[in-house]
Order: structure tokens, then C-alpha cells, then sequence
């Protein structure tokens, strides 16, 4: 078994009582994706908060029910956390119903973290899908914002259609900007007559852009399909299982171990992940 | 610290007269119709004292089917959420029998292994429990296989054994309990004379357990055996309902228009939905993943990342399945199975 590290568990009264967290901003990232700002309400709870890079957390309606999201954007930037989610249940709905300025529940930070410490001097080569992007993009940010202490940062990211990209923003500014290699591609039938980038699923991107396995950490996050397919291209390319990492997105409810929901073989998730890498995930029966 | 004590059956009255004066609730076995379950009780003559088995299991008292863990007030935009306050009485458990006993050994693994868990940690700090060795058991009782036993004191803080139809053997065996037994006063009487051995029920070992916990992932790639097994599995949870020291829960919440109220309920593994991502994407779609990390779980995950089996031997899922599956005899078959 590879070595795994458990998160610490945070400080708090009741694991179960969220902070109250205001909307800033809502973002409307594609059809029915978007990103919320959320500040603290209590400045006190605020200044006590800290967390890293791939932690999660549990954002609730009052009155609907929690929901489990990354957060998707980096410790570096301070005085509010964001999350990008797409409406597909009851509590995505009630979250996707609520205003700037509306008060949501949260509570974390969960889980451990991308050991992006570990990486410095390499190179990072980002690769998403989908809906996917929120929780490396995190990650992204995060090194960006400390970009001397890595090499080459490059990041494939693919959705269905145009219309599906997140951080459509974002992605524009990591295209402009010369110390990022962005490569950005939609499925066949999902460009628009002036979509300037790729089309192609995502592992048939990875292969045409061939980026080189030496001194680099890969990072995939997507549907498992996608993932299935880019590990071989992956290995072909000469990346190690220790070097290609992940975050799972088992099912989850209580965030703290104990309601079971998550759980994969002796590990949970919500504790020993959500971050692994796939030397770890080869040990574990694949139910995740 | 074990001390051992005689108690007259006819004292069982002034013990729980006494117990209720120091401002405890007595919770015990209670005959309905042809069921037996833990409810408040204040006098012996309502208590079943000569039960095999409750249908549901006595975890109710530190983990109920469901409890707040918030309440909301609902004013539009203004939302007010409070901690509800903790309803946690000071309470015995009286009359659990061994296996009941040892399960709360299990549930504080699971609830405090990592982060604190105030809801369970509250009501566990309140309980006291007085166990009951079983004089007899039935075809269903497997707790000699998952290292319990008849008379097994583990759990319990105080142990009665019925020597006769008079008298309780008493042992004294934590400090919760020397606070009952100092209740009790003079009710308790010397001990002298033989132990409990040859009041406890007979139950045969069928299997081992302890070995268990190394040798299961290696039956993890087997799915014919887990087919085999579940076949006839409905997936209805039951099995989980019933269980001692099932602890899979859900938080969901409820509302009407200006309150709501964020509620812990039990759930169970076996159930579809478990582990069904918002996606569609299920990492356990079959009913035979869903009962082989029921038992893997329970056998081999638990004892190993915590340490606890998640088994006590009561037979009670066995009881309740409506398809007759047997959990003593699939974990027989698999400790059997060669790998």
C-alpha cells in the first residue's frame, strides 16, 4: 500500500455547523455552470480560516441540503473562497437560485492537498474536462501566482462544446499570457464557426501535443472516461503513476469520515483523499 | 476493578427507584406483541428479562434513526441557524445483552476516530450501561464467532447474570458502574459462591473472525462468490436498519416555509442510491458490489483502518432479511473460501 496522508481535522465546535458565507459575485460560467464569490460574514471566522490547495467543502441552502464542492479557487488569493457547480439536483437548483448577496452555508476545509510544494522546479502539465477544471484550477492559480518556483506549466483542457468551457475569462487570460501553454479543444460537433482552438476529445489532444514526461508532474481531472482513456496515452508518454495525480469526487456527506458514503476499500475520500495519485489508486478496489 | 456483587431479583424495584432519583432515565428490553424493544421504562415488571433478541438494536440511544443537527428560521433572504440544544439525558441502559454491549465499542471508533462528533459524543458521555449475559440463545446468535460471547463484559459497566430465578450475579467493571453500584447501596449483596459460567447460554464458534480482516481483499476479485451470495438480495436495508453497529447516515434537510431543520438519518451501503454521483455515475451499480462492501466493510475495512470488527454476532440482520440471507453463514463460506 502507498503511503497515504490523512488530513488533520479541523478545529470546530460541531463539525456539523457551517460558517455563514455571503455571496459576493455569481458568475455565469456555461449553461447551467456557474461560480460564486463567497466571503465570511463573521470577520472573525474569517481571519480563523485557512486552507490548500484540492480541499473541499460542504455548501448548503438552508432548508434544501448540502452539496459537496471543491474549492475552486487558490489560497493565494485571500478574503473569500469560490466554487463552481452545475445545477443537477435539488441543492445545486436552490444554490443556482440564489443572489449576490444572499447568505449560503459552508463548511470545510476538507480532505488533503495537491503536494504542490513537492513540485517546485518541475514541470505541470494540467489536463481537465468538463466540469473538471473548478478543482484544478485552484491548483493552476495557485502555482501561477508563485510561477518562479516552477518550470513549464501547460494545461489541456477540453469540454463538449464551446458553450461548455468554463472560466471562459480565464482561459483567455492564460492563452495570452507567454509562461502558460494552454490548449483548449471541443469534441467533434461542439466548435462554433469561429472557435479558434482544438477539436478532438481530450486524450487524443494529450497524444497530438505530446508533452514530455521529464521532471513533470501531471495532473488529470475529469469524466472517468476521459480519465481511462488519457492514463494509457499517458504512460505511453513515459509518465510514472506516481507522478500523474487526481482528485475523486466520490459521493459524500458528512466530509469527516464517518458517514461511510465514501469510503473505498480502508480509505475514505473525504480523509485520505480527495487528492491521489494513481500508484495510490492502483492498490484500491476501483470503486470510485 | 471488577468487583462482583449479589442482587436479589426482587431489589431490581429499589435499584430503579434509586436510579431515577439520581435524575437518570432507565432505558430496557420491553415485550410488544412478538417484539421486543428498548424503551423508557420505570418499574422491573415491565422489563423483558428473559429476551433472546430486540428487533432493532440498542445503538437508538447514542445514534437514533434521526436527529437535528440544525435548526433553521427561514425570513426570506435572513436566514437564522442554530445548533438545536442537546437532548441528551443522563441515562442506563439496562438489560442489553453482550453483544449489544460490545457494539458501543464500535460506534465511538467510528464517530470520534478522526474529528468529534458532539450529537453521538453528548449522549455516549450520558449513558451507563448494565448488561445482561444471555442464558439462552437461538440458531441466529453467532457472537463466539466475532470474539464475543454469552457472558462477555466488554461494553458493559455493569454485568448482570441471572444465576437463578432469584438472584443476579453483579460485576462491577467501570467506574460509570461503581457510580450505579453506589446507588444501589445496600441492595447489593456479597458474592460467594460459584461464577456465572454454567448460567451462560452454549453458542458454537462457526468461524474465526480475526483472520478475516487479511484475507478478504484477496476475495475482493472473486465476483462469482459476492454474486452467489447477494442473488437473492433485495437491497431493501433492512439488514442495516436492525444493526448495532451500522453507522452509515445521511444528512438531508427538510423545510416548511419559515423553518427547517438539517437532519442525520440512517442509511444504509446496500441501498442503490448510496454512493450514485449527481452525474449518474455509480462506482458500485450491482447489488452483489453493494453487499460485498457490506461485508468487506464490516470484516475487513474497520478492523483494519480502525481497528473495531464491525460485527458483533447478534443475528439480528438475519432475522430481519425477508430473503433469509445469513450473514454467519456467507462469512462462514467466505472464511472457508481458499484463496
Amino acid at each position: 500500500m502507498s503511503t497515504i496522508a490523512t488530513a488533520a481535522a479541523p478545529a470546530r465546535r460541531s463539525p456539523y455547523t457551517p460558517y455563514r458565507m455571503r455571496i459576493a459575485k455569481v458568475t455565469d460560467e456555461a449553461p447551467g455552470v456557474k461560480t460564486f464569490r463567497l466571503e465570511f460574514v463573521d470577520p472573525a471566522e474569517a481571519a480563523g480560516f485557512e486552507f490548500k490547495a484540492g480541499q473541499f467543502g460542504e455548501y448548503s441552502v438552508y432548508g434544501e441540503g448540502e452539496s459537496t464542492f471543491c474549492i475552486a479557487s487558490p489560497p493565494t488569493r485571500k478574503g473569500y473562497i469560490e466554487c463552481t457547480f452545475r445545477q443537477v439536483g435539488r441543492v445545486t437548483a436552490a444554490l443556482a437560485d440564489r443572489d449576490e448577496g444572499d447568505i449560503i452555508g459552508f463548511r470545510g476545509p476538507y480532505g488533503n492537498v495537491f503536494p504542490i510544494e513537492d513540485w517546485h522546479g518541475k514541470n505541470l502539465l494540467f489536463i481537465a474536462g468538463g466540469i473538471a477544471l473548478p478543482p484544478m484550477r485552484c491548483v493552476i492559480w495557485n502555482c501561477l501566482d508563485l510561477r518562479d518556483r516552477y518550470r513549464d506549466v501547460t494545461i489541456i483542457y477540453g469540454a463538449r462544446s464551446v458553450a461548455d468551457l468554463v472560466y471562459k475569462h480565464e482561459l483567455a487570460e492564460w492563452a495570452a499570457r507567454p509562461d502558460v501553454n494552454l490548449y483548449t479543444t471541443v469534441d467533434p460537433g461542439g466548435q462554433t464557426p469561429d472557435w479558434k482552438g482544438r477539436v478532438g476529445f481530450v486524450p487524443t489532444v494529450v497524444e497530438e501535443v505530446g508533452p514530455s514526461a521529464a521532471d513533470t508532474v501531471a495532473i488529470v481531472c475529469g469524466p472517468p472516461i476521459m480519465i481511462k482513456l488519457t492514463l494509457p496515452v499517458l504512460t505511453r508518454l513515459g509518465f510514472q503513476p506516481e507522478n500523474i495525480f487526481t482528485t475523486l469526487e466520490n459521493r459524500m456527506k458528512c466530509g469527516v469520515g464517518k458517514c461511510g458514503r465514501c469510503n473505498v476499500g480502508k480509505l475514505y475520500v473525504c480523509k485520505d483523499g480527495p487528492v491521489f495519485t494513481f500508484a495510490q489508486l492502483r492498490d484500491l478496489p476501483p470503486e470510485y | 476493578m471488577t468487583a462482583q456483587r449479589i442482587l436479589a431479583r426482587q431489589n431490581l424495584g429499589p435499584l430503579f427507584e434509586r436510579i431515577a432519583r439520581d435524575g437518570r432515565r432507565i432505558l430496557a428490553p420491553v415485550r410488544r406483541g412478538d417484539r421486543v424493544a428498548f424503551e423508557p421504562v420505570t418499574r422491573p415488571d415491565e422489563v423483558a428479562l428473559d429476551y433472546v433478541q430486540t428487533r432493532t438494536s440498542a445503538k437508538s440511544a447514542v445514534f437514533p434513526p434521526y436527529e437535528p443537527l440544525l435548526r433553521f428560521t427561514l425570513r426570506g433572504a435572513d436566514v437564522q441557524a442554530d445548533e438545536p440544544p442537546p437532548a441528551a439525558p443522563p441515562t442506563v441502559l439496562f438489560g442489553v445483552h453482550p453483544c449489544d454491549a460490545a457494539s458501543f465499542a464500535t460506534l465511538a471508533a467510528v464517530f470520534t476516530w478522526d474529528s468529534p462528533d458532539p450529537p453521538f459524543e453528548r449522549k455516549r458521555a450520558n449513558l451507563t450501561i448494565i448488561g445482561l449475559s444471555c442464558t439462552r440463545g437461538d440458531a441466529y446468535c453467532f457472537c463466539t464467532s466475532v470474539g464475543g460471547g454469552p457472558g462477555d463484559p466488554r461494553g458493559s459497566d455493569i454485568l448482570l447474570t441471572p444465576l437463578d430465578d432469584t438472584h443476579f450475579l453483579v460485576e462491577i467493571l467501570t467506574e460509570r458502574g461503581q457510580d450505579v453500584a453506589q446507588l444501589a447501596g445496600p441492595l447489593l449483596e456479597p458474592h460467594v459462591g460459584n461464577g456465572k459460567e454454567a448460567a451462560l447460554a452454549r453458542i458454537a464458534p462457526r468461524f474465526d473472525a480475526r483472520p478475516l480482516a487479511a484475507k478478504l481483499p484477496a476475495l475482493f476479485n472473486h465476483p462469482a462468490l459476492w454474486q452467489e451470495q447477494s442473488l437473492r438480495c433485495l437491497g431493501c436495508g433492512a439488514c442495516a436498519f436492525v444493526c448495532p453497529t451500522c453507522t452509515c447516515f445521511d444528512i438531508t434537510d427538510e423545510r416548511d416555509r419559515y423553518h427547517g431543520v438539517r437532519l442525520r438519518c440512517w442509511d444504509s451501503c446496500g441501498l442503490a442510491l448510496f454512493t450514485l454521483h449527481a452525474s449518474g455515475h455509480n462506482p458500485r451499480t450491482k447489488q452483489s458490489e453493494r453487499w460485498r462492501q457490506r461485508v468487506m466493510h464490516k470484516f475487513a475495512y474497520q478492523p483494519e483502518r480502525l481497528g473495531v470488527l464491525g460485527c458483533v454476532g447478534c443475528g439480528r440482520c438475519s432475522r430481519a432479511c425477508p430473503v433469509d440471507m445469513n450473514l454467519a453463514q456467507h462469512v462462514q463460506q467466505l472464511a472457508e473460501t481458499a484463496v
